[in-house]
């Protein structure tokens, strides 16, 4: 007999009624299968056997069906990941301005015995404060701000191999930096729980999450220019909406 | 003429708070779904095809087009979904997009909606995108509380429900039927067409997919009406864009300029060339569009205008390299994005990017041979036109531009090889 815990132990009841209203949302319920598998990562912190398990009681799916999902996509770490995840761009924008050095610098820096962390392992002990998964990302959409990194998914922009390790030893310490676009920074799991679509209840931690800062000179940029140069789109006049024969 | 820069979509960015429904409203936020509830789906379809906006996801095909092909009936739901996974190398638009302003994308999926019959409005938005889809959820959570969604929607009797979904980290998913299999639970990978999504897409049911940029326009070219929105831009390519500059310039950021800036003029805007190091080699709309050099500087940047040079408009991502960038570096990298984000459905694409890159991995090692060159344009022939969608033709774009232009560049890594390859013709 396994003695691997089944998913019934490791997800509660508020889980299994997390994962019913997920369901609903959707006119078919396989549709929840994405949210699904971000909610059991904001409980385990990755996407364990019994976490398919529990995502096909859910569904009615095999866990064959459900794993062939897992695999498919990135985000979904099939090993124990750290407190923080911290994924850098290394694509070619980013790499070509320091992506790839602050990388490699991190890599060193948060090693063992000078051993560089490889892609996806974990400095510390996986769940523990202070331990940081660290991976490499594909282009992560603030090519204007590169180099960007991002800390459980919220961005730290215009980064320097100096500026990561510092924010790195600052995570390691316990100290949460904030993002330079994002909320205040949680961990892997409470970013996994938002991306299930699961928000913080009460209004205020709500509101200063959604408020967090967003908008870099560099997002602000044109607009800023045309503004103080008199640039404009043309002016809108009154139009009627066009006349056609109804059908 | 219009005005070098022309924000539209993004004139509401500089507002404080410009998120919130509040500030949306106090900007005639709402204001162009009040006047469209009050015509005829068909006069609404009508009048995006009149507007000619054409899609900002990187196809340019024409959005009141697209829309039409929803049939009129209703014998099966109908589905609008929201392109909103944003990973297309370069490309920086939507993200902002969703974070400065979501209520004009949220009021264009109403608007969209009701011309094209549907219900339910899924957004898909890219899950490394955290912050762009707490700020949207909440959008739509406002618009829900302020009677812009759910049922009887100020008072039309059109009802509409919008599901934010966060996607799990996979680039194929901005391929639109790769995108529905997602959103029905499934690895992300490509369907064959057709069946269009407008005959079988979500659920198998009609569906249009448009890229949030096209959506977030539509509430201001229902507010300024076709003739409006062509006053900007280009006959075949009108309207405002927005492009995002990044790399090797003094100012990257977001620029909404008329479509068919070039890009000295954009340079210009971005106060040129970093440290006045001179451009190498940039892309018009992200890696999957065949690179430009110094020679492309006045090219009008629109949809005819980059396709007659040679490339794509895509996703007006500039990205912008100066001389101190190797060529066949470059290419390598983005080789490695393809290889990584090959979905593995279809034998060209899954083999052909893993040996582009292993051939690139050694020749930037300087292990390479002049004849690795012909293989890498042979195994692009063989991918390009031949893959099951266009991540296959994109993943060669890099690399037949980049020897296109930079042949010289490509064949000095080779130089060590060469006396041992002389030597061996002798």
């Amino acid at each position: 007999m396994s003695t691997q815990p089944t998913a019934k132990e490791t997800f509660d009841a508020d889980t299994a009624a997390k994962a019913k209203e997920l369901m609903a949302r959707y006119p078919q319920s396989r549709s929840a299968l994405l949210p699904m598998l971000h909610l059991v990562q904001s409980v385990q912190g990755f996407v364990s056997q019994e976490g398919v398990a529990f995502c096909a009681q859910q569904l009615g799916l095999s866990e064959a069906e459900v794993s062939a999902v897992v695999t498919f996509y990135t985000m979904y770490k099939r090993k124990p990941c750290g407190e923080h995840l911290v994924s850098v761009c290394t694509n070619t924008l980013c790499a070509a301005l320091g992506g790839d050095a602050i990388y490699r610098t991190l890599q060193e820096h948060l090693g063992d015995d000078g051993k560089p962390l490889a892609h996806e392992e974990t400095a510390g002990t996986p769940g523990e404060p202070g331990s940081i998964t660290l991976e490499h990302a594909e282009c992560l959409a603030a090519c204007d701000l590169a180099p960007v990194l991002q800390v459980n998914y919220e961005y730290y922009d215009k980064q320097t191999p100096e500026s990561a390790v510092e924010l790195a030893d600052a995570l390691r310490r316990g100290e949460k930096p904030q993002p330079s676009r994002g909320a205040p920074l949680g961990d892997f799991k409470s970013a996994e729980l938002q991306l299930a679509g699961f928000f913080p209840e009460d209004e205020e931690s709500y509101r200063s999450q959604v408020d967090g800062p967003s908008q870099a000179p560099e997002t602000l940029i044109g607009a800023r220019i045309a503004q103080d140069r008199g640039w404009t789109a043309p002016v809108m006049e009154d139009a009627p909406l066009p006349e056609v024969e109804s059908k | 003429m219009s005005d070098p820069l022309t924000p539209v979509l993004t004139k509401r960015w500089l507002s404080p708070n410009s998120w919130r429904l509040s500030t949306y409203e106090q900007l005639e936020g709402y204001t162009a779904l009040r006047k469209a509830l009050r015509g005829t789906p068909e006069q609404l379809v009508q009048l995006v095809k009149d507007s000619g906006l054409r899609g900002r996801g990187g196809a340019g095909f024409p959005a009141g087009v697209k829309w039409s092909f929803m049939p009129p009936n209703e014998d099966k739901p109908h589905y609008l979904v929201i392109n909103a996974d944003e990973g297309e190398p370069g490309t920086c638009k939507d993200i902002p997009l969703m974070m400065a302003d979501p209520h004009s994308l949220v009021e264009g999926c109403v608007i969209a909606a009701y011309a094209m019959r549907s219900h339910h409005c899924f957004i898909y938005v890219r899950g490394e995108a955290l912050h762009p889809y707490r700020r949207l959820n909440a959008a739509v959570r406002e618009a829900y509380r302020a009677g812009y969604l759910g049922t009887d929607i100020l008072g039309s009797g059109f009802d509409l429900d919008i599901t934010v979904h966060a996607g799990a980290g996979a680039y194929i998913c901005g391929e639109e039927t790769a995108l529905l299999d997602s959103l029905e639970g499934r690895r992300g990978q490509p369907r064959l067409k057709p069946p269009f999504p407008a005959a079988a897409g979500l659920y198998a049911a009609p569906t249009t997919v448009n890229n949030v940029e096209t959506i977030a326009s539509v509430p201001f070219i229902v507010n300024g009406g076709a003739d409006w929105f062509r006053k900007m831009g280009r006959e075949r390519s009108p309207g405002p864009k927005i492009y995002s500059i990044s790399g090797h310039v003094e100012n990257p950021g977001q620029y909404e300029a008329p479509l068919g800036t070039t890009l000295r003029e954009l340079l210009d805007l971005c106060g040129g060339m970093k440290d006045g190091i001179p451009l190498k080699f940039w892309t018009p709309g992200g890696s999957s569009t065949p690179m430009f050099t110094a020679e492309h500087l006045d090219i009008p940047l629109d949809f005819e205008g980059a396709a007659e040079a040679g490339s794509m408009l895509g996703t007006t991502a500039v990205q912008v390299f100066n001389e101190t960038v190797s060529v066949p570096w470059a290419v390598m990298k983005w080789t490695q994005f393809y290889e990584h984000e090959s979905c593995g459905k279809c034998t060209p694409c899954r083999e052909g990017t893993y040996w582009l890159a292993q051939i690139l991995e050694r020749m930037v090692e300087g292990r390479g041979t002049a004849e690795d060159i012909d293989t890498l344009l042979d195994v692009c022939d063989n991918i390009l036109g031949r893959s099951f969608c266009a991540l296959g033709d994109g993943a060669v774009s890099p690399i037949t531009s980049g020897i296109k232009y930079f042949r010289d560049e490509f064949l000095a890594l080779c130089e060590s090889n060469k006396r041992e390859l002389v030597g061996a013709q002798a």
